[in-house]
């Protein structure tokens, strides 16, 4: 029987369990002995001009090894010269609060916090710029030599007479918050230049990215840098890209000729790491009474912070995934991206996708409210019917496989949806104070999406031993247990004898990484692949020895022994088979590249009950089908379903990244931002849907973000329903109780 | 002590214990999630009672019992239940929550050997997870209760 598909817990978890993972800072090799803290200098004003820095006190401070600003980089390359690049180092402006002015070198790390408050830096405050329109009305502008805020833009407006023909048209303007990514290990670096190599220790999600973006920062060749991963406490994809502070750090220790470690603060984290979401969408629906929805718009304002990183390609993702589930006769979408003065917006678990789920979901409520029909009819009506596959969306997305309306049905039956009505109805009969709401999210997304392929090296040594060498780079996600049941299914040598290695640029010199779900169904199938190439090798190097025809032998994966089928007496170990096999041993490597992209999908319910004396709101049941393809082993993949859903129902219900409007960060430390924690959830109903891929031979697709992108829109909606019956149509997220009890209390009064 | 070792340092007023405990103690296992009390990476116990680590001082500490989940395994290497049931429950992913954790799940079970669901998250509230949703730690929190955690390797530590 194949491991394939069971349950299998993690060969990664003894060594975090009994002695912690080996994260950047627990660092303790000789490469970084004597190495110096950096501490950064951030701005505290969102924008201003740097009139003049004055190092000489921090200088004079105890421990102080260096203090280094932008004049101090000038042996490294020049910037690209556009009006909106990020320096590394701001040098004569700032843009907003968090931004790195100076670092601050130490010999310990207390002394650097000490004398980066003694570096004094000039500021002459300029206006900041926050509120959407403001930005896009350019009043105020980021960017000498630009004549806009606007970054990027795509799309159109719905053309004249697309919405004609509707019997009924809702349109509505609502925020995708921003949030924080906040993966519990901050961002962490240590770096070392040595005979002519710079030596980058970092949190990251790709190594091999990493390396390539530090050379080309520091102006050397990619041969010169090596980048490693050590155990990486979560990412979300903040990690993807190099950040500059991580730069700064290898570039410090190159121009200091000293190693160096840095590990940010989590006050520093929640200022300076990318934020995610930061979308005010207009939403417009159209359809008949009978509940047919016939043409949908949706149009983007994304911030893009104060420079552009993710701004750049996120509202495209948003505008790729518009039309959802739904099968529409009319989908367009139009972005804008604008600056404002806040930290730049990147990647977070879904980055673009969840935005246009959370969008059409709400709007498709929207739509049923307004026509008084159920929303699980009303998706039942509009769903791309399963004989339609492969599926071509308006925006061009071509779906690969999908079942959504099954996936619906199996949660209305397994959340038992008609007598959770009844209970609601019962409910508000009563009137008491506690209300509940169901809300749905039918949902697909896009993984894989990036084009990109991924590596695998597998090596089988003379002692049996396998190494599995891999470009992806795991962050908590389970790569070593997931990559070696790929091998043993197929040459039944035991997991504990297979090593998997990653994120070490030396080790793994070509390679992607782990972000937008991609890891099984790219870096998987590259070991599964690899893993069969070199049983290929064996086989011609078994028969060889035992003088049989190849076709002849077989292997028991059961045991991992070759021998002629019926024969016994024929029978090697693969550590025989591998003596044998000549100076290039068995080893194969192989880099997949998928011809498109996979497209999960899935149905959540969310029941949640409403104080309406309060407004609070708290989520009792989430029931979800998250239908990923083959799943390879149900513990990771479930584990990375209820890690989604948490995140999902905490945009939905708390979390918030906020700025006043001089730019100032109101929620910069863990007291202030709302991390949804253990008591805000309950335990999760997960369903079991497979429905395969044809795109890659495992049959998988990607369930890093599945959860997340369900859970906001169903939480969401399942808040709203609570407070229907009251007059409520909207509330914005997160719905917080001061936001719902505000939503009851003007419904009240309008009624 | 530290997990039953003398460890001995002349160290500043200011200095944390999770400081000390990274930096002269050596053992790293025990992580800082943020600076305001608020995620419980940090957590350990002392003499037996669970603390946030960032917010006592190591001069606080002296002469006190200081267990972190490198101590909490038997001497023979075999995991403590609650090790063991995170393990089997899938209760971790990146593991940087996972020292603290665990650490607050102990103690968890000595105040209260057996929790309601509901009580094993009012429990962990302090500590905070971005990867598993919580779901899989109360279900290993849980297991370890039915388990019992009398029979416990380390437990002689306090």
């Amino acid at each position: 029987m194949s491991i394939l598909g069971t349950r299998v817990v993690r060969t990664e978890d003894p060594r975090l369990l009994t002695q912690g993972g080996v994260y950047t800072d627990d660092l303790r090799i000789p490469e970084l002995d004597g190495a110096a803290r950096i501490t950064f200098v951030h701005s505290p004003i969102a924008h201003a001009r740097i009139t003049g820095i004055d190092t000489g006190a921090a200088l004079a401070s105890p421990g102080v090894v260096a203090v280094l600003t932008a004049a101090d980089m000038d042996d490294i390359p020049a910037g690209d010269g556009r009006p909106t690049a990020e320096p590394l180092l701001a040098a004569d402006r700032v843009r907003y609060v968090g931004e790195a002015v100076a670092i601050v070198v130490t010999e310990q790390g207390y002394q650097g916090e000490d004398a980066a408050e003694l570096v004094s830096v000039d500021y002459d405050p300029l206006p900041a710029v926050v509120d959407f329109d403001d930005a896009l009305a350019g009043g105020t502008l980021l960017f000498d030599g630009t004549d806009s805020n606007v970054i990027r833009t795509g799309g159109e407006p719905a053309p004249p007479g697309a919405f004609d023909g509707c019997e009924v048209v809702v349109q509505r303007t609502f925020p995708n918050q921003r949030l924080a990514p906040l993966p519990l290990e901050g961002r962490a670096a240590a770096a070392r230049w040595a005979d002519g190599r710079l030596t980058l220790w970092a949190s990251t999600q790709n190594a091999q990215l990493a390396r390539d973006a530090l050379a080309a920062a520091v102006g050397l060749d990619a041969a010169a840098v090596r980048v490693v991963a050590p155990d990486v406490g979560g990412g979300f994809g903040a990690k993807i890209a190099t950040d500059r502070d991580t730069i700064i750090v290898a570039w410090a220790a190159k121009h200091l000729g000293r190693p160096v470690r840095w590990v940010e603060t989590r006050n520093e984290n929640l200022l300076g790491m990318v934020h995610g979401r930061a979308q005010r969408h207009t939403i417009t629906i159209g359809g008949n009474r009978d509940g047919r929805i016939l043409a949908y718009h949706l149009d983007i304002v994304q911030d893009a912070g104060a420079y552009p990183r993710g701004a750049t390609f996120l509202p495209g993702l948003t505008q790729l995934m518009a039309s959802g589930v739904y099968d529409l006769a009319y989908c367009g979408s139009a972005f804008r991206s604008v600056l404002t003065s806040t930290m730049p917006i990147g990647a977070y678990r879904g980055a673009g996708r969840p935005e246009a789920t959370a969008a059409i979901e709400r709007a498709v409520d929207l739509f049923a409210a307004e026509i008084g029909m159920d929303p699980a009819e009303i998706r039942r009506r509009n769903v791309v019917a399963p004989e339609a596959f492969p599926y071509t969306t308006p925006s061009g997305a071509v779906y690969d496989t999908g079942d959504y309306a099954a996936a619906l049905e199996a949660v209305l039956d397994g959340a038992g949806y008609k007598e959770l009505r009844e209970e609601q109805a019962r409910r508000r009969a009563r009137g008491g104070p506690v209300q509940l709401g169901l809300g749905l999210a039918t949902y697909v997304e896009i993984t894989a999406g990036d084009g990109g392929g991924e590596t695998a090296r597998v090596v089988v040594d003379a002692t049996g031993a396998v190494t599995v060498y891999t470009g992806s780079s795991p962050h908590g996600q389970g790569h070593q247990t997931a990559f070696a049941m790929l091998v043993t299914d197929q040459l039944g040598i035991p997991m504990d004898k297979i090593t998997v290695i990653h994120g070490d640029t030396d080790q793994v010199p070509t390679g992607i990484g782990t972000f937008g779900s991609r890891s099984l169904q790219l870096g998987g199938t590259a070991v599964h692949q690899a893993t069969i190439q070199v049983k290929d090798q064996a086989r011609e190097v078994a028969a060889a020895m035992i003088e049989a025809s190849e076709t002849d032998l077989e292997l028991d994966t059961a045991t991992g022994i070759w021998q002629v089928r019926g024969d016994p007496d024929t029978a090697l170990s693969w550590a025989e088979v591998a003596a044998q096999a000549g100076p290039a041993g068995l080893a194969a490597d192989v880099e997949f590249r998928a011809d498109s992209p996979t497209f999960p999908f899935g149905a959540h319910l969310a029941v949640v009950e409403v104080d309406t004396q309060t407004g609070k709101a708290t989520l009792i049941r989430h029931v979800t089908v998250d239908d990923a393809g083959t799943v390879l082993n149900p513990v990771l993949a479930e584990g990375q379903r209820h890690g989604g859903i948490a995140q999902g129902a905490a945009q939905a219900l708390l979390e918030e990244m906020r700025y006043d409007p001089e730019g100032n960060p109101l929620t910069s430390t863990l007291a202030d931002y709302a991390a949804i924690t253990a008591t805000e959830l309950p335990s999760f109903e997960l369903l079991a849907m497979e429905t395969p891929t044809s795109v890659n031979e495992l049959g998988v697709k990607g369930i890093g973000e599945a959860g997340t992108i369900g859970a906001t829109p169903a939480v969401h909606n399942a808040v709203i329903d609570a407070v229907a019956h009251l007059g409520v149509r909207h509330i914005d997220m997160p719905a917080t109780p001061q936001r719902v009890w505000a939503a009851i209390s003007e419904a009240k009064g309008s009624a | 002590m530290v997990n039953g070792a003398p460890v001995a340092a002349e160290v500043e007023d200011r200095l944390l214990l999770v400081h000390f405990l990274r930096e002269a103690a050596g053992l790293t296992a025990t992580n800082v999630g943020c600076d305001t009390t608020s995620c419980g990476a940090c957590t350990v116990l002392l003499d037996g009672e669970s603390v946030k680590s960032c917010t006592v001082l190591a001069a606080q500490a002296d002469g006190r019992q200081v267990t972190t989940v490198e101590g909490l395994a038997g001497p023979d290497g075999e995991l403590h239940p609650m090790q063991r049931a995170f393990r089997a429950e899938h209760g971790l992913q990146c593991g940087f929550c996972t020292p603290g954790m665990v650490m607050a799940s102990v103690s968890l079970l000595r105040e209260n050997p057996h929790p309601t669901e509901a009580e094993v998250r009012a429990g962990l509230e302090g500590n905070l997870c971005r990867c598993t949703g919580y779901h899989n730690i109360v279900r290993a929190v849980l297991a370890a209760a039915e388990e019992g955690l009398g029979s416990a390797p380390g437990e002689s530590v306090r």
